[in-house]
């Protein structure tokens, strides 16, 4: 039964890495960039998410539902500010801006909320179920987190094969010249999926913070860069392929942990992030692009 | 051979500058007029910039995006300050701390070759993710071993420090995530602005020489390297090498400027690679002179910041995203352009002295 | 005796069959052409030949030597040097330096010799220039030896990829439409380089070229390559009456 009790946990964790991985894999696929300041905005969501249970009492999904607002509006904001004005320069230039934005975020969170962790509630109430005799329980949280995450997936891939902005977001992503040829406004393209990715993260700030409630300003950074391995581990640029990774990566870890070694889950993890590119150098959904003589 | 000469005549004014800088310093130091802050920071920032000027051979000759130099670094520091301090009273000061440069670089550059080997298969953002990846697993791993010696010899575990079975006499070398404390204190000013003037001047023969073209080669067109002959892994391979070898110079210099050496996040790991890169892309791609002024700068800025206390770091965070925008931003470069605010006009002395060549 | 063979080469990518049973036979000395409407398979068989693709079927043999399948550096150390459609230089690097890499094979010194500068350095460097700026005095480059190679103007860049193809030392040269983009006069200079480089370097010519003026001008064999098959091979005029080769050429 631990194992069951280890694997669903992991598919929690897991599907939290999926709903970042999905920001990050997203606005790849668009705008070509890795955008290195995501896991912050995660945190800026918990954080949000934090103020409007503790501080103002509010109820958990109007919490949730201003903390998606806000940092939706961040993420249009870096977008503009940060973002766009590099849209024609180097892959590295933006990557830098980026990773500035992600000291500006880290360190406006420190000016704001002090560098003391703070105790996130749990956004889930729901103490969850037992099957087996009370030997397999299953937390709410973890029941919440999956079943989101897959909602959100499976909406997502709806939303870009079948309306009109979400196949304007797969022109984009194919050709982004030909996508202005073709009347497809490419900056409210991306712009929306800078949204999407950032709303996204304003959820799975809530649902990582309640898995593991100490909150800081840095809260975001490892989660972030492990969902940007999870994207890549999937296949960057794919939807379904964030899921793929994201949970992978959540079960591997967490049996890394139990099983192996807790110092080491991490490494672990990365090892398979490097198997797994060697195996298939453009990852597990990955599309393989070969250079015309 | 003009390209020549003008190349050599930049590294020798590089080095006369850091020449200079550095008799400032210590002379500033000797009469007490550094604060105790910045002199601490003195050796740091040779390190860094040692790592800088290695990761700019990888990004901007090899063309290849590295995450992961800080793992390199790691390396350095832990092989050396591993072998000063188990050989502390057992070999004389200055041929232990030789010997402890030499290991430490080559593990590093040892690593960079393992780790090259199935990296460098890879390309583009894939590899940056995949040297990240081997950064974190260095450092993670760096925080779970465990060593220590007694009457009985070596002993080695991934547990926990009970696990080692040690005498009760015996000394525990590397305490896990306390890493190793005691490292003789032996890295200097001096000392680290030397080995970073080798560093330069390895770097700058080696990109001018027939190896370096050919790994220029292989960056500018690698199937054109390909058809006139060049073995592309081979090279490849050496440059990766060398700069991982020059990283691990820099960690042994950080390893012996500090008392206890633990590998975090924030000195050996991503963090660390990344603010590297952004010394070495605010600093020029491809040039090492200007690695080394960012990674001069963009240390001591925080520190002249001190002032404004808490707001020292969002600043630095808002200088980094302006000088970008201003760098690189297509329409500020038109502005720029139409403005006369170009580097050239700034730089207005240079670019005459270019016209005349 | 022949130079280049080659037999019942061919390529599929997936289901397609881009280039099949092709057969050609260069004897040393020859200029050859290789011509075909677009897409024919021209610049695939090109791929093959200098390793860049590995032929699904069919034997390829530079000089006796089986070379088939062989990696593109090994080939061109063979004796495979090319020029492609799409100019590849080494943009960011000298006019010099980019002959220079053409020698990279033919000089040779250690990196540590180039790191520490030890006197082998100097003379090897020497060596390489002196070669490379007689290599370049052939093409009239030589004043332009310190220009990055990006900033050279369109004809000298293709006239600068073909001086590095040279300075590989190849038996056999293959220019992928030397002529494309180049205005009448520039494409006369070029029928002109071409004649000098095949008496100052003895080197065996196959081209690609849509040209007909430059094809029936220089060439004195010809394959025709329509949908990736032979259409017709021989001697340039015969070649270029056969009623197949027009009739692929304008349509019935």
């Amino acid at each position: 039964m631990g194992f069951l009790t280890y694997l669903i946990n992991g598919m929690s964790l897991g599907s939290v890495y999926a709903l970042i991985a999905l920001g990050y894999t997203m606005v790849y696929g668009i705008a070509k960039m890795l955008n290195f300041a995501h896991g912050d905005v995660i945190m800026i969501g918990a954080y949000l998410v934090f103020m409007c249970m503790s501080n103002a009492g509010m109820p958990a999904i109007v919490s949730i539902g201003i903390a998606i607002v806000c940092c939706t509006a961040i993420g249009i904001i870096i977008e503009k500010i940060a973002y766009k004005p590099l849209r024609r320069a180097t892959n590295l230039a933006v990557l830098i801006t980026a990773i500035g934005v992600s000291y500006f975020l880290q360190n406006m969170a420190l000016l704001i909320f002090g560098s003391n962790p703070v105790s996130f509630t749990s956004v889930v109430k729901w103490q969850g179920i037992e099957l087996a005799d009370g030997q397999l329980k299953i937390t709410g949280n973890a029941i919440v987190t999956i079943v989101t995450c897959l909602v959100i997936m499976f909406a997502l891939m709806w939303f870009v094969k079948n309306t009109k902005p979400g196949q304007a977001m797969r022109a984009v992503s194919e050709d982004k010249d030909a996508a202005v040829l073709m009347g497809i406004n490419v900056n409210a393209t991306i712009s929306l999926t800078f949204a999407i990715g950032s709303g996204l993260a304003a959820i799975a700030g809530a649902l990582l913070c309640s898995a593991y409630p100490s909150l800081n300003p840095y809260t975001g950074s490892m989660p972030g860069i492990k969902a940007f391995t999870a994207a890549v581990f999937g296949g960057i640029g794919s939807i379904p392929g964030a899921l793929i990774g994201g949970l992978l990566l959540g079960v591997i870890e967490i049996l890394a942990k139990a099983y192996i070694s807790s110092q080491l889950a991490d490494a672990i993890v990365f090892a398979v992030l490097i198997i797994v590119l060697l195996v298939k150098p453009t990852g597990i959904l990955g599309k393989q692009i070969k250079e015309k003589v | 051979m003009k390209n020549l000469n003008k190349s050599t005549q930049k590294l020798i004014s590089t080095i006369a500058v850091i020449f200079v800088l550095y008799l400032a310093m210590s002379i500033m130091q000797a009469t007490g007029n550094l604060s105790s802050l910045m002199s601490g920071l003195l050796v740091p920032v040779c390190a860094y910039s040692l790592v800088a000027v290695a990761l700019n051979l990888c990004v901007g000759y090899l063309g290849e995006l590295s995450l992961g130099h800080a793992g390199f670094m790691c390396i350095g520091a832990f092989t050396s300050a591993l072998f000063s301090k188990t050989f502390q009273g057992i070999i004389p000061d200055v041929p232990r701390f030789i010997l402890a440069l030499l290991l430490g670089t080559f593990f590093a550059a040892l690593f960079g070759f393992l780790i090259a080997i199935p990296v460098l298969r890879l390309s583009g953002d894939y590899l940056a993710i995949v040297t990240l990846a081997f950064g974190e697993i260095i450092k993670n791993v760096i925080n779970a071993i465990y060593v220590g010696v007694d009457s009985k010899g070596l002993h080695f575990t991934l547990k926990d420090m009970m696990s080692l079975g040690l005498e009760p006499g015996g000394t525990i070398l590397i305490n896990g995530p306390q890493g190793i404390t005691g490292t003789p204190r032996q890295s200097n000013f001096t000392l680290a602005v030397l080995l970073l003037i080798i560093a330069l001047i390895v770097t700058f023969n080696f990109v001018n020489s027939r190896t370096g073209r050919a790994v220029k080669a292989i960056r500018d067109n690698q199937i054109a390297a390909e058809t006139v002959g060049l073995p592309i892994t081979k090279y490849k391979l050496t440059a990766f090498t060398i700069s991982a070898a020059i990283a691990g110079v820099g960690g042994v210099i950080y390893a012996h400027n500090i008392n206890s050496l633990t590998a975090t996040t924030n000195n050996f790991g991503y963090n660390m690679s990344i603010m590297i890169l952004v010394y070495v892309v605010l600093g020029g791609i491809g040039n090492f002179s200007g690695s080394v002024v960012a990674a001069v700068v963009l240390t001591m800025l925080p520190e002249l910041l001190r002032g404004l206390s808490n707001y020292r770091m969002l600043i630095y965070s808002i200088v980094l995203i302006g000088l970008m925008l201003f760098n690189w931003a297509p329409s500020i470069l038109r502005f720029r352009e139409e403005h006369g605010i170009t580097s050239q006009a700034i730089l207005g002395k240079l670019k005459k002295k270019k016209e005349v060549q | 005796m022949a130079l280049l063979e080659v037999t019942n080469l061919g390529i599929s990518f997936g289901g397609l069959r881009a280039v099949d049973e092709f057969n050609l036979t260069i004897d040393e000395g020859e200029l050859y052409g290789l011509i075909g409407p677009n897409g024919a398979g021209k610049t695939t068989v090109f791929n093959m030949l200098t390793g860049i693709y590995k032929p699904t079927d069919g034997k390829i043999f530079l000089g006796g030597t089986d070379i088939t399948g062989k990696k593109t550096a090994e080939i061109n150390k063979a004796g495979i040097a090319r020029t492609f459609q799409n100019i590849r230089l080494f943009g960011d690097q000298s006019v010099l330096d980019n002959v220079k890499i053409g020698l990279h094979n033919s000089f040779e010194y250690g990196t540590a010799t180039g790191i520490f500068r030890l006197p082998k350095y100097f003379t090897v460097e020497k060596q390489m220039d002196e070669k490379a700026l007689s290599i370049l005095s052939v093409f009239n480059l030589d004043k332009d030896a310190d220009v990055l190679a990006s900033n050279l103007p369109y004809g000298k860049q293709r006239q600068l990829e073909i001086a590095r193809a040279l300075a590989t030392k190849p038996k056999l040269l293959l220019l992928d439409e030397p002529a494309a983009g180049m205005n009448p006069n520039e494409t006369k200079d070029l029928m002109d380089t071409i004649a000098l480089i095949r008496k100052e370097f003895g080197v065996t010519i196959l081209l690609i070229e849509h040209d007909m003026k430059l094809v029936s001008g220089i060439c004195e064999k010809l394959t025709v390559l329509n949908f990736g098959r032979v259409l017709s091979q021989g001697v340039t005029t015969e070649v270029l009456n056969d009623p197949e080769v027009i009739k692929a050429y304008l349509g019935e």
